[in-house]
């Protein structure tokens, strides 16, 4: 039983960490580079196509990295290898 | 509480299993067929042509416009394989307004196996531009010792391709259960909105990721090609001017 209440508690711990300290880095550059996009659409309004194209694809590849983080966070809480482990072997 | 359609299983004799990650991308590409077949029964060459054969020339077309302007040389042969990878992408994702409907890409199997395909994709369209010896070279291309740096960008650029594509669809859906058991009167609505965007999006990023991936391994043959046209992208210009 013992095991089991350290497991839960770490992995709920862990994933609202990993959250909390992965969507920094990625919401920064995110802003950043809204942020540039806009001035450069600002400076030369006719490569807007262009421009927003490139921002969608790098905003995507940005993004990625908070994508592991909560894919990781959720594997944590609803798919926690250790805590099945730790389950079965207490009911078998 | 699921995370993936995985666990939902509508079949199972012995090892066999049929889940509904299955069924449901062979609910997509039966749907994909069969509309393709019916636009593709009768094509006419004149203006009056029927409704079906008119949207698959609007996005087809669209579609080759968008690679032109990605990589700045003509589709070719890129449209089968991109345009591909977006419609079944496109399709999986909107089709979340049935009810019932489980989307495959919330699967991590079908995001990796797609993503498989990019990675297979990359030798076999560079071998076949630049033959063995080219694409082979593009590996030690500044020294040698950039050959691990090619390897693990390789892996980790189809990892991520499978990852973010999951991540995206499986949050989508997840988020508006969960909002169901917080607040189910107006808000899982909005949320499913902003899921259909979202998938959307990410088929498009996919579709462009896995081109800028291909066409980066053909690129170095076509550079001459690619300054002629913005030469003449240049003359247009002046001309316009």
């Amino acid at each position: 039983m013992e095991s089991i209440t350290v497991i839960g508690k770490f992995s709920i711990l862990v994933a609202g960490l990993t959250m909390a300290i992965g969507s920094i880095g990625p919401a920064i550059g995110q802003g950043i580079a809204l942020a540039r996009a806009l001035s450069a659409i600002a400076q030369q309004p006719d490569e807007s196509n262009n421009i927003t194209r490139t921002l969608f694809v790098g905003l995507a590849m940005v993004e990625s990295t908070a994508i592991y983080c909560f894919v990781i966070s959720i594997i944590l809480i609803f798919a926690n290898p250790f805590w099945k482990h730790v389950v079965q072997q207490a009911g078998g | 509480m699921d995370i993936s359609p995985d666990s939902i299983v509508y079949w199972q004799r012995g090892p066999i299993k049929l889940n509904a990650t299955i069924v449901f991308s062979w609910v997509v590409m039966v749907l994909l067929l069969f509309v393709s077949w019916l636009a593709t029964r009768r094509l006419s060459v004149e203006p009056k042509m029927s409704r079906w054969q008119n949207l698959i020339e609007s996005i087809v077309d669209y579609m080759r416009t968008q690679i032109r302007a990605v990589i700045q040389q003509q589709s070719g042969r890129y449209l089968y394989f991109v345009g591909t990878l977006f419609l079944f992408i496109s399709l999986s994702n909107l089709l979340v307004i049935v009810p019932g409907y489980h989307p495959p890409t919330a699967s991590i199997n079908t995001t990796a196996a797609l993503a498989l395909c990019v990675f297979f994709a990359v030798p076999i369209y560079s071998i076949m531009q630049k033959g063995l010896k080219g694409y082979l070279q593009r590996y030690i291309k500044p020294t040698v010792f950039m050959l691990p740096f090619h390897i693990i960008g390789e892996m980790s650029r189809t990892l991520s391709l499978a990852v973010r594509l999951f991540g995206n669809i499986m949050s989508g859906t997840l988020i508006v259960a969960i909002l169901l058991s917080v607040a189910p009167l107006f808000l899982p609505i909005v949320m499913e909105l902003l899921g259909l965007l979202i998938g959307q999006i990410q088929a498009y990023i996919f579709a462009v990721l896995a081109l800028i991936y291909i066409a980066s391994g053909v690129t170095a043959q076509d550079k001459n090609q690619g300054d002629q046209n913005e030469n003449n992208n240049n003359n247009d210009r002046k001309e316009n001017d």
